[in-house]
């Protein structure tokens, strides 16, 4: 369809500015929902104004003082004139701007009252990606796995409690910010991870990762000095590096090991070796930096030399004890493989047999039948790629993993 | 919470109309499936339906039992199997669902259980 000069004005304000419009317009009431709809309007009236009066000149300002007055019409029609007042004195003391340079950029702030921790842990990125990337609640849904009316009343709840909590936009002190930032990272990580998982075929997911690195680029450009907030930003662009390289033209999935290396991206790699070492020089290592490193260990493969197994190793040992996290101490277990031998590897995964939260974690079985497979325990390698295969979500992982146990465990057994 | 995760899958896709090693990777996949549902703890039971093509159709009309050959309604897709799961919240219905293999080739459909009793 042909699309006319000044719809494409609006979309290209949408993209741009539609995270800084409704920080903008809920910093002060802490009305996101609000704030939405009375953005949304403003977009529907630059539609029909804009192809009769040409694109205005501030495109930012104008629709945001149009969205101000739908604002300020939906207090006055919604509240008792008592209620009303308040926020009726809350909206009519912004200061009309006059440019778009004059709109101060809250986004920060509405990230932080987006991963706050008085918000349920789960709804944190789809709701970052709704108010601050305008993404609807279908789309984000089908991304996170999730209902699309239980994601709409998810989002639904987590602004009225925005409102009602009295959860406030603002950067947090210095003192907490540890725990806040990370809520940030995490939320940004979040919605990379779900975009990647299915980089494979659904174009609107692998535009999702995009879209967690625009955010990872945007915290990092309003908190420069922030070695986690880089290190993030670096383990994205690593991952993105190698989206070509990670199917063939068949649509066959291609492990990390054995992907053609002419197909990373050099530029988003030296992006990311950059970002890495700007990190790196504040001494703070922590999560982010420390994947983003294992990353950097299996790019030298791009100069012709085997990947730092040792290096590789010890970065996941690390990661372990930082975070705890049963997936890190996997990586670990398989990282040991690598450097001590197939054995001593089992015996790391034998020890994390009994957590609860790698029962149903397809990468827990495959490690697992991949190590079995190399300590020449072929039967069990078996089970355990079936039990992979049967977690597996993704068609074409499922026909690598599949050719991987006929390769490594023989035939699979018939029940 | 109970659900019943329906396989919907085109007719012309049912396995004796593919070729070997397709059907082959399916099947495994299906097999894998199963085991990893039912070693998870969440399984009920499951089937595999034959084509609808092999059904029939019974109605009682004013007394007047009625038999047809074939499937219910004529359509692109058909039910091709089932598995009743017994999972905490509709999230974990749904992660199941995505990774049958019947999600990949067709559509699942994810139906809460009513229970006998409750209206």
């Amino acid at each position: 369809m042909e699309r006319s000069p000044a719809a494409e004005a609006a979309e290209a304000a949408a993209r741009r500015s539609y995270g800084k419009l409704v920080a903008f317009l809920a910093a002060r009431t802490r009305d996101v929902a609000a704030a939405e709809d009375a953005l949304s309007e403003a977009f529907a009236a630059a539609l029909a104004d804009w192809p009769r009066n040409g694109v205005p000149r501030t495109p930012e300002a104008w629709l945001l003082t149009v969205a101000r007055r739908r604002q300020i019409d939906a207090v006055r029609s919604r509240l008792h004139a008592e209620a009303a007042s308040e926020q009726l004195v809350l909206l009519q003391d912004l200061e009309e701007p006059d440019d778009d340079a004059g709109i101060p950029d809250e986004r920060l702030r509405l990230l932080f009252a987006c991963t706050h921790p008085a918000i349920d842990d789960g709804v944190r990125a789809p709701l970052m990606l709704q108010v601050v990337l305008g993404f609807d609640a279908a789309t984000i849904a089908s991304a996170f796995l999730v209902a699309p009316s239980a994601m709409a009343q998810r989002l639904v709840r987590a602004k009225a409690k925005i409102r009602d909590a009295g959860i406030p936009f603002e950067v947090p002190p210095r003192s907490a910010w540890a725990e806040r930032l990370d809520a940030v990272l995490a939320a940004i990580y979040a919605a990379y991870a779900e975009g990647w998982n299915d980089a494979g075929a659904d174009p609107a997911r692998r535009n999702l990762a995009a879209e967690a690195i625009w955010l990872g680029r945007m915290v990092v450009e309003l908190l420069p000095d922030e070695p986690e907030a880089l290190g993030l930003l670096a383990l994205m662009l690593y991952a993105q590096a190698r989206l070509h390289a990670r199917r063939d033209g068949a649509g066959e999935y291609i492990a990390l090991g054995e992907q053609d290396v002419a197909l990373w991206d050099g530029a988003l790699i030296a992006e990311a070796e950059a970002l890495l070492l700007r990190a790196s020089r504040h001494g703070q290592p922590g999560r982010y930096q420390l994947e983003a490193a294992v990353q950097s260990a299996h790019s030298v493969r791009r100069h012709g030399r085997p990947p730092d197994h040792a290096a590789i190793l010890q970065l996941y040992e690390a990661l372990a004890n930082l975070t705890g996290s049963p997936v890190a101490a996997l990586n670990r277990a398989v990282a040991t493989a690598e450097v001590h031998g197939p054995r001593a590897a089992l015996a790391a995964i034998d020890a994390l047999a009994g957590e609860p939260r790698l029962q149903d974690y397809q990468p827990y079985w495959a490690a697992r039948a991949h190590v079995l497979a190399l300590c020449g325990r072929r039967d069990e390698a078996a089970s355990a790629y079936q039990r992979a295969i049967g977690l597996e979500r993704d068609d074409a992982v499922r026909r690598f993993l599949q050719r991987r146990a006929e390769r490594d465990a023989g035939p699979a057994p018939h029940p | 919470m109970e659900y019943l995760l329906l396989i919907h899958s085109e007719t012309n896709s049912n396995a004796e109309a593919m070729p070997e090693a397709a059907r082959t990777q399916m099947l495994g996949a299906y097999r894998a499936y199963t085991e990893a549902i039912q070693q998870s703890g969440v399984l009920k039971s499951s089937n595999r339906l034959r084509p609808a093509a092999s059904g029939t159709v019974v109605r009682v009309r004013n007394g007047k039992t009625e038999v047809h050959n074939g499937p219910f309604i004529e359509t692109r897709e058909e039910l091709g199997g089932y598995y009743l799961i017994d999972v905490p919240n509709l999230d974990a219905a749904m992660s199941w669902a995505a990774r049958c293999p019947g999600a990949a080739y067709g559509t699942m459909e994810v139906r809460p259980i009513w229970p006998m009793g409750e209206y």
